[in-house]
């Protein structure tokens, strides 16, 4: 099992390095840092352009530019902004608020949508299965910028209903704050609970999908009926039989679902203010800056393949077929 | 595209389904196809949403296409005695800080999305179906390769290389970023496409067909390929979802369809900011763009319930009797 998790591990590390490469020559290829300087009025002289152009590193060819950064950032140095300003210096704040996101936001969303799914296959075709279904499909047809649109209005009634600011969607936390740590943890919890719903249910409309057809396939086996025959009282037999099988086609999708929800964080965090990674990355595009382009791009990268190598483990762990 | 993965097993085309449609595939295929096409559009037909489903998305392009003829407004046009009003007579949905009729704009924006939406869709699944059936067809190296590029570009976070790619897409138009959103939604088909033509190679009458002289091309599209056309339309039309939604996404941050050009998702962005006192800037165009994704994915699962005889439907009591 060892190897087969090493190897996996191998394959994983090579792919990333492949994805940051070619988003690298992409961002390198296609962004022009320069351009903000020559459309200045008046222009600056050529010689200016061409200092921020060596500063940049411009005047080299894009592999060893890409080569430089890559053997940089093996040691924790990503580069500089076209501002001048060490990226790594933000990097690691940024990725401190987008994992809060997307960690709770998984939690959340993959046990609840398990249970939405296992619940709608054992109640198939009674209102609750229905009820389930028609708000996964509707959620799921929702992009997430407008589903948290949708949420930041319908938490606006509820502060008005209340008269008080309970639910809070601008940043993760207010400005300025003062209090004892009680206080600052209640309005960071404030802030938290909307981002967190957005990305949620978004993940518990999908997996309650799949989690209903696996264990719809599970239903009809012939092990449950031998568990509930043994003895098994039937909710025993459902969750320590059939759940636990229905679990293992899902492992893989845990693992697509955090890559999708990387993309959707890149919303979220617009749309509630949250400066994460998602918002690096717009602001990284929109400055022509390769290196933020890349170093979220791995950041990205190197998500979803853990994510894929932990879905690995799990699958491991709940099939011992695999473990060979 | 993922649900379609969980379905592999059972789509048809797969190990035993098409046996009498492809006996003689080419003689009896006409025969044999119409009678299961009609068995086909009566079990879709008896499928209530699948149907409201595609009336939903005949009236949208209708809608998107006809209904900006009988106002008197145009998506460019300004009304300079109305800025940012209310829905009313004269402006139906209202009109934007500018005096931009909100109608017209979410019609426009509407029409782009579907048309970026469906081609997309059709040329992601064409190219699913060419790369997954070479790959599967000619297997050794070209398997790998292709593979390889699949696993690749599955890697890649193809909202990123589109955004990262956006300053170049920009020059060129919305039909090349159309391809280019196309170019990251073939590779999971891709996959099940070639495990299906690993067993399709194998069957009888692909072999007479290759014994008789037949070109590889011509084997691939002519006996491959229409043995697994129930999957492909399946594919096709969740991908038209997908393709919407994947639009509506990069254009909302400004990847996308470019200004003055509008699309449901810069609608909803522009009136994002308002979204708490005016909410008629983007609400028809976010409920238009949830109507129109959900109908697509009734449509999908009818079509899929309706072409695959152990589809999820009685899958569990067919499973009881056997």
């Amino acid at each position: 099992m060892t190897g087969f998790l090493v190897r996996r591990l191998l394959n994983y590390l090579l792919l990333c390095l492949v994805a940051t490469f070619l988003a690298y020559l992409l961002a390198a290829q296609t962004f022009d840092p320069l351009a903000v300087l020559q459309s200045r009025n008046p222009a600056p002289p050529p010689e200016a352009i061409a200092a921020k152009a060596h500063e940049l590193h411009l005047d080299q060819p894009v592999i060893p530019r890409y080569l430089d950064w890559l053997g940089n950032a093996l040691h924790g140095d990503f580069g500089r902004t076209v501002d001048g300003a060490p990226v790594s210096a933000e990097l690691w704040r940024r990725v401190g608020v987008s994992l809060r996101l997307f960690l709770l936001g998984t939690v959340i969303g993959i046990a609840v949508g398990v249970i939405c799914g296992v619940v709608s296959a054992i109640r198939q075709y009674r209102f609750t299965d229905y009820a389930i279904t028609v708000l996964s499909y509707v959620i799921l047809s929702t992009p997430v910028f407008l589903l948290g649109l949708l949420l930041k209005q319908a938490a606006l009634n509820v502060n008005q209903g209340l008269g008080t600011e309970l639910l809070r969607f601008t940043g993760e936390v207010t400005p300025n704050f003062s209090g004892g740590f009680g206080a600052a943890l209640l309005d960071r919890l404030q802030h938290l609970v909307l981002p967190t719903l957005t990305i949620a249910l978004g993940q518990i409309a999908l997996y309650s999908r799949y989690q209903r057809g696996a264990m719809l396939d599970v239903l009809g086996s012939d092990f449950l009926r031998t568990a509930q025959a043994k003895g098994l009282t039937r909710r025993r037999a459902l969750v320590r039989h059939g759940m636990r099988t229905a679990l293992i086609p899902m492992t893989t999708l845990f693992a697509f679902g955090f890559g999708t929800l990387v993309i959707g964080g890149v919303f979220t965090e617009n749309l509630f203010s949250w400066f994460g990674m998602g918002d690096w990355l717009v602001h990284g595009i929109g400055a022509q800056d390769a290196n933020i382009t890349a170093t979220v791009t791995l950041f990205v990268a190197v998500c979803v393949l853990l994510s894929g190598w932990l879905s690995d483990v799990l699958h491991a762990v709940l099939d011992p077929r695999v473990r060979g | 595209m993922n649900r379609m993965a969980a379905d592999t097993a059972n789509t048809p085309g797969g190990p035993d389904a098409p046996a009498t449609a492809t006996a003689g595939a080419v003689r009896l295929g006409a025969a044999a196809g119409a009678t299961r096409g009609r068995l086909t559009l009566r079990r879709f037909l008896r499928n209530r949403l699948a149907v409201a489903g595609v009336v939903v998305i005949v009236l949208l392009y209708v809608l998107a296409f006809a209904a900006p003829l009988f106002s008197p407004w145009d998506f460019t046009s300004q009304d300079p005695d109305a800025y940012l009003s209310p829905p009313s007579a004269r402006h139906w949905f209202g009109t934007t800080q500018i005096g931009g009729d909100v109608f017209v704009q979410t019609m426009r924006g509407l029409q782009k999305s579907l048309s970026i939406g469906l081609l997309a869709a059709v040329v992601s699944t064409g190219l699913a179906a060419v790369v997954g059936a070479a790959a599967g067809y000619f297997g050794r190296w070209a398997d790998r390769a292709l593979m390889w590029l699949v696993d690749l570009m599955l890697v890649l976070p193809g909202f990123l290389i589109l955004a990262i790619m956006s300053p170049w897409l920009r020059e060129r138009g919305w039909f090349f970023f159309m391809l280019m959103l196309a170019a990251f939604m073939w590779m999971i088909t891709a996959r099940i496409v070639r495990g299906m033509t690993l067993t399709l190679r194998e069957r009888e009458f692909v072999k007479a067909a290759r014994f008789m002289g037949e070109s590889p091309w011509r084997i691939i599209f002519r006996h491959i390929l229409p043995n697994m056309a129930s999957l492909l339309i399946v594919d096709a039309t969740i991908n038209v979802g997908s393709a919407v939604l994947a639009e509506t996404g990069l254009s909302y941050f400004g990847f996308g369809v470019q200004p003055p050009d509008v699309s449901l998702g810069t609608l909803i962005r522009d009136g994002a900011p308002f979204a708490l006192t005016s909410p008629w800037l983007f609400l028809p165009a976010g409920l238009l763009l949830i109507l129109g994704v959900l109908a697509v994915s009734f449509v999908g699962d009818g079509l899929r319930d309706a072409l695959d005889p152990h589809a999820s439907h009685g899958r569990f009591k067919e499973k009881k009797n056997a």
